[in-house]
């Protein structure tokens, strides 16, 4: 029987399949800039975007990449945890799969929702943000900027900084750079920035000047406002203080340093005008090479034994004695 | 039918079995004479005539006191889709328990009379275990206002708890603490600083890193163990520390006690058995407050139950539906079954010998019967014959479906497990009998 393949995370995803991912998204940037940006390899296939948290930017990458494929899209969106009240996940994965979709593309505000989906479907399973936990396409892309940029990734040093401890694109961030072989610093504030990030195999700055020395890659994450709230940080102003990256400060990186973020950004809180619209800022690079990385993971995910990536595989809970 | 005379005219003889009595230090082979419900004669093996008597035989099985588990959500009234008074005494019978204590957070919550006087009332329909309710510290368990102690105790409580809903407020804590001594029960403290563990999911570490699920620091429990066991040493009241989670929380209970305060303190099985890595792949079944914790807590843990810290075993049996563990992480109920378990989970404890079997006997039927004041967990000459005969070697797996609990959400289904409850006692009359 073949086994479905998914991208829930890239935690434990292989560097070879990361790779064949990157490759394939070249190809797709190159059918991206063509006069007809149409090709017809997902003709017939149907895609659901499922996203139960809002994400715009996210939901359009994904609806532009499947239609570039020819693939047929589905949308499905709702604010809650559930398309209809009191309906739970497994049961609208359930209907979901009575419209035999060839994948689906979830997004939701709950860690480990696209691994539920994926336990109860028997389609691929894309994770587009769950929760704390990972989002793998994000973080593909961001090493597919990195690559355009830089002849190798191995070696080079990536500096992540911001709100570590709540977010899934520093966590596939780390597990994709560290298999690439990257050197991974994460920076920010202790109450964002627990110890225990350090067994994921990353380096722990609460200096951003300290973080920034040598990077060849300054990642800098959206901060949210929302968690001035919860005393993580006293004011965004006093974030901005310490954790702004400025021109200034970018003058220790690296001669040849880029800048990445996710977007949407603060200007002059986690990073400055200057520096977001300097030579090394790759931002809009981000955003087309997001389309062209979704093609890929679309296309490699749907049409069958390929180049043969494994994916993710479901965490597998085994059971275990009490014999002594 | 009535029971009272159907119990004098029964007479068991539990016959070639070796007993274990913590009570009285004894461990040894003997037969047991139950007559009209309570413990008649014990004698060297084969001296007691069988005279017409149920003859059960335990040769090769251990005898013991039946088990009292201090920790027990019944769910009825209010729940009854989860769990019955009925189903969850069987449930306690088939795992050995011949009394468990319920806890409060029924619907209508426990705190009044009534509803004591319903649940112990629903148990003597059953007649399988004995049932000792344990009403709520504060009404409707809002951690407010203190419940009526007294009439809930005419009615039947053995002690008091706001278990599952800690209690914030330090001066109800502490009048709690001392309003109990009128009538000589324990508060049992469900310890979690609410404002520190505030949207926690699961144990904070590595674990809740990579799954990117909310934390519940471990010091949000010993926080609050710190300030009870103070709380205990002011007023002189008696405090019962509930599922104790983490190393912090059972040095400061080793300190309490070697202080002389009235303290005492449990663990489950799946805090002494799971840590966090149990909840890999969002196993709902794997989730429950306290949460599991680490590999160094779990050795703590079994090194506070070896020592006699923990003096006693509770399942924190919490049975739900199917339906409210199927969702995603963050929504899924907590709690997991336990009464079918803690008997082979706590004889691994034995095998690897961190406990003896004497121990492990005191800490699931003697230390707790105390600590609840209740005339159950021995089996001295005249006392009432609740006896468990269980068989250490036998190996079975747990099947979640064919638990006798009506809920089946146990971190522990397809577990392989030694040690099986052959034959439940209870006031004399045989209530369970292992069918294989
Ligand atoms: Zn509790």
């Amino acid at each position: 029987m073949e086994r479905k393949r998914h991208l829930l995370g890239l935690e434990g995803v292989s560097a070879e399949d990361i790779q064949v991912l990157l490759d394939s998204a070249e190809t797709m940037i190159e059918i991206s800039q063509r006069d007809v940006k149409k090709v017809p390899v997902l003709r017939g296939k149907t895609v659901v975007n499922l996203f139960l948290e809002n994400s715009t930017r996210t939901r359009i990458s994904f609806e532009i990449a499947a239609k570039r494929l020819s693939a047929d899209t589905i949308n499905l969106s709702g604010g809650g945890s559930s398309l209809s009240k009191g309906e739970t996940l497994a049961d609208t994965a359930r209907n979901l799969a009575a419209m035999s979709p060839d994948a689906i593309v979830i997004r939701h505000p709950s860690a480990g929702a696209a691994i539920l989906l994926a336990e109860v479907l028997d389609c691929p399973i894309i994770n587009a943000g769950d929760g704390a936990h990972e989002h793998p396409t994000q973080a593909l892309l961001d090493l597919f900027t990195i690559r355009q940029a830089k002849p190798e990734l191995k070696g080079l040093t990536v500096t992540i900084v911001g709100d570590i401890l709540h977010s899934r694109v520093a966590r596939s961030n780390i597990y994709g750079l560290l298999t690439l072989g990257a050197k991974v610093r994460l920076c920010g504030p202790p109450t964002l920035l627990p110890p225990m990030f350090e067994h994921l195999g990353a380096e722990l700055h609460y200096d951003l000047a300290t973080a920034v020395r040598d990077a060849d890659v300054m990642m800098m994450l959206r901060i949210q406002r929302e968690r001035q709230g919860h005393n993580f940080f006293p004011t965004l102003d006093e974030y901005a203080r310490y954790f702004c990256l400025t021109e200034e400060l970018l003058a220790e990186a690296s001669s040849d340093v880029i800048i990445l973020h996710p977007g949407p950004m603060n200007r002059g809180i986690e990073i400055s005008s200057g520096v977001a619209d300097g030579p090394y800022s790759l931002m809009m690079n981000q955003v087309a090479n997001g389309v062209a990385m979704r093609m890929a993971v679309l296309y490699q995910l749907i049409i069958p034994g390929h180049d043969g990536i494994r994916g993710s595989e479901i965490p597998e809970r085994t059971p275990t004695s009490a014999t002594g | 039918m009535n029971t009272e005379t159907q119990n004098a005219a029964r007479r068991i003889l539990v016959k070639g079995g070796h007993l274990i009595d913590p009570s009285r230090d004894v461990s040894e082979k003997a037969d047991v004479l139950i007559t009209a419900g309570v413990v008649e004669a014990i004698d060297k093996p084969g001296a007691i005539p069988s005279d017409g008597a149920e003859v059960v035989d335990a040769r090769g099985l251990f005898v013991a006191p039946g088990f009292v588990d201090m920790h027990v959500h019944l769910r009825e009234p209010g729940y009854e889709y989860k769990e019955t008074v009925a189903t969850g005494c069987l449930s306690a019978v088939v795992g050995g328990v011949t009394s468990v204590a319920c806890m409060a957070n029924t619907n209508p919550v426990n705190d009044s009379g009534a509803v004591t006087k319903y649940i112990i009332d629903k148990a003597k329909v059953a007649g399988l275990a004995n049932v000792f309710p344990v009403g709520a510290v504060s009404i409707g368990l809002g951690g407010e206002a203190l419940a009526e102690f007294g009439e809930m105790f005419e009615a039947g409580i053995v002690a008091v708890s706001d278990d599952g809903h800690p209690i914030m407020k330090s001066s109800l804590m502490r009048h709690a603490l001392e309003y109990a001594k009128m009538f000589g029960i324990p508060v049992i403290a469900h310890e979690e600083d609410l404002d520190l563990c505030c949207g926690g999911v699961m144990n904070e570490g590595l674990m809740s890193i990579r799954l990117g699920l909310e934390g519940i620091p471990s010091v949000g429990e010993s926080a609050m163990v710190a300030r009870d066991i103070e709380l205990a040493r002011y007023t002189g009241g008696r405090l019962h520390v509930a599922h104790v989670s983490t190393a912090e929380s059972v040095e400061m209970v080793r300190r309490a006690k070697h202080d002389g305060l009235d303290v005492t303190c449990e663990a489950t099985p799946h805090h002494f058995t799971l840590d966090d890595s149990a909840v890999a792949g969002y196993n709902t079944n794997a989730k429950m407050y306290p949460p599991l914790r680490t590999e160094r807590d779990v050795a703590a843990v079994r090194a506070g139950i070896a020592d006699g810290t923990v003096d006693s075993i509770a399942t924190d049996h919490a049975p739900h539906h199917r339906d409210e563990k199927a969702s995603h992480f963050d929504e899924a109920a907590k709690g997991v079954v336990g009464l079918e378990t803690v008997l082979p989970l706590t004889l691994a404890l034995v095998r690897d010998e961190t406990l003896t079997l004497e121990r492990m006997v005191d800490a699931l039927s003697t230390q707790p019967a105390r600590n609840l004041g209740i005339e159950r967990g021995t089996l001295a000459r005249g006392s009432v014959a609740d006896l468990v005969v269980f068989d250490a070697d036998r190996a079975w797996n747990v099947n979640a479906t064919e638990l006798a609990s009506k809920s089946k959400n146990t971190p522990f289904d397809g577990w392989e497990m030694r040690g099986k409850v052959t034959r439940t006692i209870v006031a004399g009359r045989s209530v369970w009998e292992d069918a294989a």
